[in-house]
This record gives structure tokens, C-alpha cells and sequence, in this order.
């Protein structure tokens, strides 16, 4: 990857566009992502799937819906063009999934290991 | 690079002599890296939710307070307006001012409408006495809802001086790099929101 | 009408910072009434505080950095001399003022020291080492320095107006929570740290996109100079952190303003999430400091060893690897706070990682120099003192990284010995060097290299007297932040590490006195050439002082270490001049800063009218700048030919003359 290969701003589609294929790239969008919404709500409020599996459920469909959204919304794509784009993108998830999974890990230990506070300031009275 | 590809940009030449990048690219990179990290920030927001979301101190968890249809609206109209965002882009780009004012216009009404939601939602907490202050729980929950809130609060009043500037200047190439970034802001605001309706609420009453 | 403000505010029972304050009125006052009596303010205004040229920017950011250097050192003299004293003795600052003391003497070298080094380093050197005429954002990039010298100001305003956090230098909950810290002190330190830490936001995003987006003709990512990668690296961290500080930052300030319960002891508030999150920016912040001094050093070695730097591929991928890593191990920051055996081995070994890549770089700058002709400036000592210095403050750093070690070396005096040790040894001396390397380039003459040697031999021996002392210190038990103590084998230590700060402090007069000895001697120490050292990478082909444009022509890069094979090939012919384009200066960066001033000071003392004055100010310039439409101004051709002939021929006379020489 070099700087003198092609490029695209974020945002941008890679090729131009007739109007009407920009709202079309819109439109399958907002389907694919209005379903994937109504499946979510639908499922948080269902009996007809195992409960622990729901929590497991609405992280999947939000992230497929977040892919939704970057790719018909924010016209990311895997081409050469978008190569920086995608990059700091990643780069950005790495981080967001670090602090999220690392926060989580550490601190369920640490409530773990510890008395809560509040039960720690009942015992100092 | 021919010279055909080279001026198929919208915003003039996609490379410059000089071999930068054209600064339709560089500022809409500039603010992608920028909405990486408010992003970034969301992310420490939701682990300290995500930490808190049980520590209600006696007080009401999230399936006590949570209006799933409530947010089943508000979710209708940030979506929909990330699409009429983007008929807005395509109209600016267009330079195709009935489509420009109007998707616009609508975005601004449908991210207003959210926006009362929310406060109505709020509101409605604190008056039963389950504001912020009631539990660290709650604190978590007004705080990264708000957050987003406070973002979309910035969008519109972004939307209204976006609509101002190219209503006095035309589509000038720099007013549509600033659409360019408008348009990444509304959509990973929707973005975001998806996170929030996922993780906050529905979870919240599935538990 | 005023919030919290009162008289009282202001601390006339306490002589010391009193008498500070009004020592540092004066100064201010002399400069204010010498640039208004001698006419030099639309000079300044013009030149300096309204420019968005990055080489202004950056100088400007060195400068702020080095004033601070001054009060923070100021901070450390008064510590070293209290502890000295203090032997079963009160000594003479009280606690309350000592807690202040170190709070704001940690607060001032992270944020307002070494932050604004490396940021005005990078600033300065990067586009110029990439061959292009500015930054991706030049207005932004003024906004991001007034923002940082707003949180800077709001700082120093706190020795006067009320009071500065006794928490130490991260406020860590409960203490710090409202209940126990009812004064402005923490507020203080958190407004000025929310709002310098936008400006630092802004300058990475700047400086990420310049790196990554702005090229001279030829200059692809494997052929940038070591310095622009560190940069980008030390840049995405501060993208990637920064958030977090403002986020946690912010989780503490509606705790204390609006009575939320994110880290209080009551209502389900967990004190333990702070530590977790500082400290999850706390160490990417590291490596955004002593990334960019990396950068220097490896320019450095290269320059003066009269070679190409060794293993540059290696350098790039060790630098993107700690960029990653950076972000793995935050906990060994609270290994002691019972996070189990489990977490506290997983990221043991994690910190023992990171210090592999870091291992790969010292190799490669001791074969940079090996079977190199090592000119011995003063930029190459510094980097020779870094070397040695740092890898003893790695040592120490694998070994607090091992969880047991750690229990007991937590919190003692052996911690503070082996921060300093890379903070000071690593960062302060990269920045030192760089510092030294490009003055020249900034301002057209060189440093005196006598004094310059002379301040870093100071510097070399007062940091070793003054912190090696303090790992025995820590070995004997002695716990960091003691206002007074009563172990007599402690004390001679004690003595022996303020006798250090006295030596370090005459090397900060050595360098105050090669500032001042320089600027009298220019004409002598003047670089015609604008290639004073022999360089490398491309600043050296531009003039010193750069012309606003940096480059008459853009040079095409050919490979790794553009200038130098530039200086191998025959002069070409002289080029086609082109009329260049500009971005206008903005005064939006200064506005800004001072309705955030304001409105940060209002925060402070709860004067709400004015914040709302303030924001309305602050959108309000915003839509000023928003609407202009010029941004650009151009330089005619004729006057970047005549820019460029004159440098031109000095250059070609150089080389000429050397060639014969060899």
C-alpha cells in the first residue's frame, strides 16, 4: 500500500454514481437494516427461544446491523481504495473490544475478590 | 492514474500533483479518524455501564423502567433519518437543491422528534425520583444515553448551520467536504444507537 | 453573581505560593509592558499567535513546554528539599501544601511538559520531513496548541486563585470524590485537563492524517523517515486513549458536580472502574511520550553515525507492534488492587512482551553506530545518555511487571526512581536532543555546543544522583508522597538525591545560559547551507528558517534517506517556479482558547451565567471561521525563486567545498 495508489474518502463510493443507484445503495440499506431492528426487538421480547441465548442473540444482530450500516450507509468496501479507511476502522474495533472485554474481565475479578463498598463501610462503623 | 480517473472525483481531482492525497480525501479522513475515536470514548462509556448495569442499590433495574416501544420509535426515527442523511448527501452532491433542503429538513425533524423522545423518557425518570442520582446503575444509564443525546444535539445544530452555509455560499467544494463529514457523523451517530438499543434496553428487559 | 468565588479564594495566609505568584506577575507583566512599549504586539499577533504554519505551531509548543518545564521543576526543587529537611521535622511546606505540590508537579511534566515536547517536535519536523507545505488541518492544528496552553494556564491560575488538587497527579476516587476533596482543587485539574485534552485530540487527528494522506512525489510509507512512523504510532494512541481520559474524566466531574454515582462508596459506585479506566489511557499515554523520542533518536544516531539506520523495517514493525501492545497492559498499573492471580499473570507477561520490541530498537541504534564515523554533537550525546539511562529504567520497569515484585515495590519510592528514570532519561532527553538537532532548522543558527555539552552532562550525572538514591529508598520501604518521616537510615539518601536536583538544576541554567550566549552569538553560529549536520532526510534540503512554503519546488523521493541521495547525484538544473497556495492565518485558534479559559474558570467556581456566555462565544467563532471565504493566499513565483537562488547557492557552494575537502 502505497500513497500513490488510489484512494477514496470515507463516505465516498469508490465509483460514481447515478442518482438514482446512490438511493438504491440507501434504500437496500434501510431494509436490511429495519429488519434486522425488528428481529432484535422482536426476540428481546420472545418466549419462543432459550433465554440465556438472547443476550447472545442482540450483540450478533447489532453487529451484523453496525456491518449494515458501514457498507450501505457508509459505503465501506474491501477495495484498494478503501484499504486506509478500513484499516483505521479496524484499528478503532481493536481498541473498543479491548477496553470493553478487558474492563469487563478485570473488573468482574475484582468485584469478585473484593467486599463491595458499601458493605466495606458498613463494617468500618 | 489517467486523466480521466484523476478528475472523476467529486470534489475535483482524487490526487493532486504533489502526490497527496486531494482534500476532499484528507478531510474526510481526518474526520473518520475523528469519529474513531468519539467512538473510542462511547466504548468506555458502555464498559462502565456494562460494569454497573447491575449495581441498582436497592432501587429499579432496567427492566423496571425501560418502555421497549418507547425506544422501538425513537430506533424508527434515527434510522430513517440516516437514510434521508444520505438522500441529502446524494442531493448535495447533485447539487439538486429540492432534494438537498428537503432530506435535510426531514432529518432535522426526524432527529428532533428522537430527541424529545429521549428527553420525555428522561424526564419522566427523574420526576419518579429514578434519576441519575438514585443508583450508580442509573448513573451509567443517563450518562451514556446522554451522551449519545448530547451528540445528536450537536448534529442538529451542525444540520441547521449546514443548511445556512449552503444556502449562502452554494455548493462550493469546502461546503461539500463539510457534507461529506456531516454525513459520516449522522450515520455513526445511527451506528452507535444500535449499540445502545441493543445492549442498554433490550437486553435491559430481557434479563 | 460569582459562584464560589470570593476573596477568600485567594491564599494571603500562605507566603510561599503568594510570593510565587507575584513573582510570576511581575514576569508576565515586564514581558506585556516590553511587547507593548517596543511594538512588537502586531508582530506577535500576526507572526505567532494567529499563524497555523506547523513550524510556528511546533515551535511554540517546544516553548510552552520548556516555561513549564521551569514551574515543574520549581515543584521538584521544593519535594527534594522538603524530604531533606524533614527528618523527624515538619520541615516548611505543611502537608496541605505539599499534597498540592506534587499533585500539580506530576500534572505539569506529563501534561504540560512532555505532552507539548514531543507534540511541538513532531509538529515542526514531520510535514518537512515528508516533503509537503503543511499539515492536513493548519487551523485545527492552531486550536489544538491554544487549547493545550488554556489547560496549562488554568493550572498556574490555581497557585493563585484557590487551590490545586492534593489527590496526586491522577485523582484517584474516593479521595477525589466531592465528599473528601470539597475545594476547586480537583476541579482545577479536571476542567483543565478536559480542555487541554480536546486540543491534544485534535493535534493527533491532525497529525494521523498528515502522516498517512500527505506525501511528497515518491515517498511511500517504507521510505518515510523513522521519525514520521513513530509519530504516526505515538498519534494513533493518543486518537485511541485520549477518549477514555476524557470519558473517565467526565464520569468524575458529574460525580462531583451533579452528584452521580459512578465512583462514590455509596449507591452501588465503584471506586475500582476509575483505576481501570486511567489507567487503560494511563499507559498508552506512556508510549505517546517516548514513542516520538524513539523517533528522535533514531534520527539522530543515523545523522551523526553517518549511516542509514539499521534494520529499518525491523523499527517500523517494532514501532506498530508497542502501538498495539500499548493497549495489553494497563493493570500492571494496579496489580496490588486484587484482580487475582489470573489477571494479574496474563498481563505480567503481556508488560514483559512490550518490552521485546523495545529491546529490538536498542539493538538496532547500537548497529546504527557500530563501524559508524560518530560525530560527537551534542544531539548524539543525549541519545548515548537516552541508551544507557533508558535500558536500566526498562530493567526496573520487567521487574515491577512481575506481579510479587510488584506487592512489594508498590507505591514506594523504587516506582517513582523508575518512572523518572524513563520519563526523564527517555522522553525529556529525546526531547533535549531534538531540541538541539533542529534549532537550527527552526531559527537559521546553531546552539553553542559548549554550553550544550555542559548542560547535558549536568543533566546525565544530576539524574543519576538524584534517583538512584531513591530505588535504595524504595528497597528500604520508603512510600512515595511523604511530607515528613523519622527513619534515620533514610535520610542521608535523602540528602544525597536533593544534592542530584541541585546538579540537574545547574544544568537547566547551562541551557537557559546556551539559549541566551546562541542568540548573541547567531551571526557566528548562523547555517547558511540550511544542512548544518550533514543530514539525511529532507528538512535539511530546505533553507533554515524553512519559508512558509518549506519547499520552492517538491522534491521526488527515491528511496530511504531522500536528502542524502539527493546530495550524491549532480545538481540538477534549476527548476520551474510555481506561484504556491497557502492556507491563510486564523486568530479562530486564539478565540477559541479564550472563550475555553472562560468558560473553564466559570466551570470552576460554578458561575454558570458565564459558561453560557462562553459556549455561545465559542459557536459563535466557529460559525465566523466556518463562513469565511478566502482561506488561501498566494506566494508569487518570483518570490519563491528569489527564496530559493539565494539558498541555492550557498548549498551548491557547501558541497563544492566539501567534496574537495575529501
Amino acid at each position: 500500500m502505497s500513497a500513490s495508489e488510489p484512494d477514496t474518502a470515507p463516505g465516498d463510493e469508490p465509483v460514481e454514481k447515478h442518482e438514482a443507484e446512490g438511493v438504491g445503495t440507501y434504500l437496500i440499506g434501510l431494509g436490511l437494516a429495519s429488519l434486522l431492528t425488528v428481529v432484535s426487538f422482536f426476540i428481546s421480547g420472545t418466549t419462543l427461544v432459550w433465554g440465556p441465548s438472547i443476550p447472545v442473540a442482540l450483540v450478533v444482530l447489532a453487529i451484523a446491523q453496525m456491518g449494515v450500516h458501514l457498507v450501505f450507509f457508509l459505503h465501506m468496501t474491501t477495495g484498494p481504495d478503501n484499504v486506509n479507511n478500513v484499516m483505521a476502522l479496524a484499528f478503532g474495533v481493536l481498541i473498543v473490544l479491548l477496553v470493553l472485554t478487558g474492563s469487563l474481565w478485570i473488573m468482574a475479578h475484582l468485584n469478585h475478590n473484593m467486599i463491595p463498598m458499601d458493605q466495606m463501610m458498613q463494617m468500618q462503623r | 492514474m489517467s486523466a480521466a480517473q484523476a478528475t472523476a472525483g467529486h470534489g475535483g481531482p482524487r490526487r493532486t500533483h504533489d502526490g497527496s492525497a486531494s482534500k476532499r480525501i484528507i478531510v474526510g479522513y481526518g474526520f473518520w479518524i475523528f469519529l474513531l475515536s468519539d467512538i473510542v470514548m462511547f466504548s468506555a462509556f458502555f464498559a462502565t455501564y456494562a460494569v454497573l448495569v447491575g449495581a441498582t442499590a436497592g432501587g429499579p433495574d432496567g427492566h423496571d423502567l425501560f418502555d421497549v416501544p418507547n425506544v422501538g420509535v425513537e430506533t424508527a426515527c434515527l434510522l430513517l433519518s440516516s437514510f434521508t442523511c444520505g438522500l441529502a448527501s446524494i442531493g448535495a452532491r447533485a447539487r439538486n437543491g429540492l432534494l438537498f433542503y428537503g432530506a435535510m429538513a426531514v432529518t432535522f425533524v426526524l432527529g428532533a422528534a428522537f430527541l424529545g423522545l429521549e428527553i420525555h423518557e428522561f424526564s419522566g425518570l427523574a420526576a419518579r425520583g429514578d434519576g441519575p442520582t438514585r443508583s450508580a446503575f442509573l448513573s451509567a444509564f443517563f450518562t451514556l444515553v446522554g451522551c449519545h443525546g448530547l451528540h445528536v444535539t450537536a448534529g442538529l445544530l451542525w444540520l441547521l448551520t449546514m443548511m445556512a452555509q449552503v444556502y449562502a455560499k452554494g455548493y462550493r467544494a469546502d461546503i461539500l467536504r463539510r457534507m461529506l463529514c456531516f454525513g459520516l457523523f449522522w450515520h455513526t451517530l445511527d451506528i452507535i444507537w444500535v449499540a445502545l438499543f441493543s445492549v442498554v434496553y433490550l437486553m435491559g428487559v430481557a434479563r | 453573581m460569582l459562584g464560589k468565588l470570593t476573596w477568600a479564594a485567594i491564599p494571603f495566609d500562605q507566603p510561599i505560593p503568594l510570593f510565587a505568584a507575584a513573582l510570576v506577575g511581575v514576569v508576565i507583566a515586564g514581558v506585556l509592558i516590553l511587547v507593548v512599549l517596543k511594538g512588537w504586539f502586531p508582530y506577535l499577533w500576526r507572526e505567532w499567535i494567529t499563524s497555523v504554519d506547523h513550524k510556528r505551531i511546533g515551535v511554540m509548543y517546544t516553548f510552552l513546554a520548556m516555561v513549564m518545564l521551569l514551574r515543574g521543576f520549581t515543584d521538584a526543587i521544593m519535594m527534594r528539599s522538603q524530604q531533606a529537611l524533614a527528618f523527624q521535622a515538619p520541615g516548611y511546606l505543611p502537608p496541605e501544601h505539599y499534597d498540592q505540590i506534587f499533585s500539580a508537579h506530576g500534572t505539569l511534566m506529563i501534561f504540560f511538559v512532555a505532552m507539548p515536547f514531543v507534540i511541538g517536535l513532531m509538529n515542526f519536523a514531520v510535514p518537512l520531513q515528508l516533503g509537503v507545505r503543511d499539515v492536513a488541518f493548519p487551523t485545527l492544528n492552531s486550536v489544538g496548541f491554544w487549547l493545550t496552553a488554556t489547560g496549562a494556564l488554568l493550572v498556574n491560575l490555581s497557585l493563585v486563585v484557590g487551590e490545586f488538587a492534593r489527590t496526586g497527579w491522577l485523582p484517584y476516587p474516593p479521595l477525589s470524590e466531592l465528599a473528601y476533596s470539597p475545594g476547586v482543587g480537583v476541579d482545577y485539574y479536571l476542567w483543565s485537563l478536559e480542555i487541554s485534552g480536546v486540543g491534544t485530540l485534535l493535534s493527533g487527528v491532525n497529525l494521523v492524517t498528515t502522516v498517512l494522506k500527505m506525501h511528497a512525489p515518491g515517498m511511500r510509507y517504507l521510505r518515510m523517515p523513522m521519525f514520521c512512523w513513530t509519530t504516526l504510532a505515538a498519534n494513533l494512541l493518543i486518537v485511541a486513549a485520549f477518549p477514555i481520559l476524557t470519558a473517565t474524566l467526565a464520569m468524575l466531574l458529574l460525580d462531583r458536580y451533579l452528584g452521580f454515582h459512578f465512583f462514590t462508596n455509596t449507591a452501588g459506585g465503584n471506586v475500582m472502574m476509575f483505576m481501570n479506566l486511567i489507567w487503560a489511557w494511563g499507559h498508552p499515554e506512556v508510549y505517546i511520550l517516548i514513542l516520538p523520542a524513539f523517533g528522535v533518536f533514531s534520527e539522530v544516531i543515523s545523522t551523526f553515525s553517518r549511516k542509514p539506520l539499521f534494520g529499518y523495517r525491523s523499527m517500523v514493525a517494532a514501532t506498530m507492534a508497542i502501538c498495539i501492545l500499548a493497549f495489553m497492559v494497563w493493570l500492571h498499573h494496579f496489580f496490588t488492587m486484587g484482580a487475582g492471580a489470573d489477571v494479574n499473570a496474563m498481563f505480567g507477561i503481556a508488560t514483559m512482551i512490550i518490552a521485546v520490541p523495545t529491546g529490538v530498537k536498542v539493538f538496532n541504534w547500537i548497529f546504527t553506530m557500530f563501524g559508524g564515523r560518530i560525530v560527537y554533537s551534542t544531539p548524539i550525546l543525549w541519545s548515548i545518555g537516552f541508551m544507557v539511562t533508558f535500558v536500566i529504567g526498562g530493567m526496573t520497569g520487567v521487574l515491577l511487571a512481575v506481579p510479587p515484585a510488584d506487592f512489594v515495590l508498590h507505591n514506594s519510592l523504587f516506582l517513582v526512581a523508575h518512572f523518572h528514570n524513563v520519563i526523564i532519561g527517555g522522553v525529556l532527553f529525546g526531547g533535549f536532543a531534538g531540541y538541539s538537532y533542529w534549532f537550527p532548522k527552526a531559527f537559521g543558527f546553531r546552539l553553542h555546543e559548549g554550553l550544550g555539552k555542559a548542560a547535558f552532562w549536568c543533566w546525565f550525572v544530576g539524574f543519576y544522583v538524584a534517583f538512584m538514591p531513591l530505588y535504595v529508598l524504595g528497597l528500604m520501604g520508603m512510600t512515595r508522597r511523604m511530607q515528613h518521616y523519622d527513619v534515620p537510615a533514610w535520610h542521608p539518601w535523602l540528602l544525597i538525591a536533593a544534592g542530584g536536583a541541585a546538579i540537574i538544576l545547574a544544568g537547566i541554567i547551562l541551557q537557559i545560559a546556551q539559549l541566551v550566549v546562541s542568540i548573541r552569538h547567531r551571526e557566528a553560529l548562523r547555517d547558511e547551507t540550511g544542512d548544518p549536520w550533514n543530514g539525511r532526510s529532507l528538512e535539511w534540503s530546505t533553507p533554515s528558517p524553512p519559508p512558509a512554503f518549506n519547499f520552492a519546488v517538491l522534491p521526488h523521493v527515491e528511496g530511504i534517506d531522500a536528502y542524502w541521495s539527493m546530495k550524491q547525484a549532480p545538481p540538477n538544473a534549476e527548476p520551474d517556479y510555481e506561484a504556491i497556495e497557502m492556507p491563510r492565518n486564523s486568530p479562530t485558534g486564539f478565540i477559541c482558547a479564550f472563550f475555553a479559559s472562560i468558560m473553564g474558570f466559570a466551570l470552576i467556581w460554578h458561575i454558570w451565567w458565564m459558561v453560557a456566555v462562553a459556549l455561545v462565544g465559542a459557536y459563535a467563532t466557529f460559525v465566523v471561521f466556518a463562513w469565511r471565504d478566502r482561506d488561501e493566499y498566494t506566494i508569487p513565483a518570483a518570490t519563491v525563486a528569489r527564496i530559493d537562488r539565494a539558498n541555492r547557492g550557498a548549498r551548491e557552494a557547501a558541497l563544492i567545498h566539501a567534496q574537495a575537502a575529501s
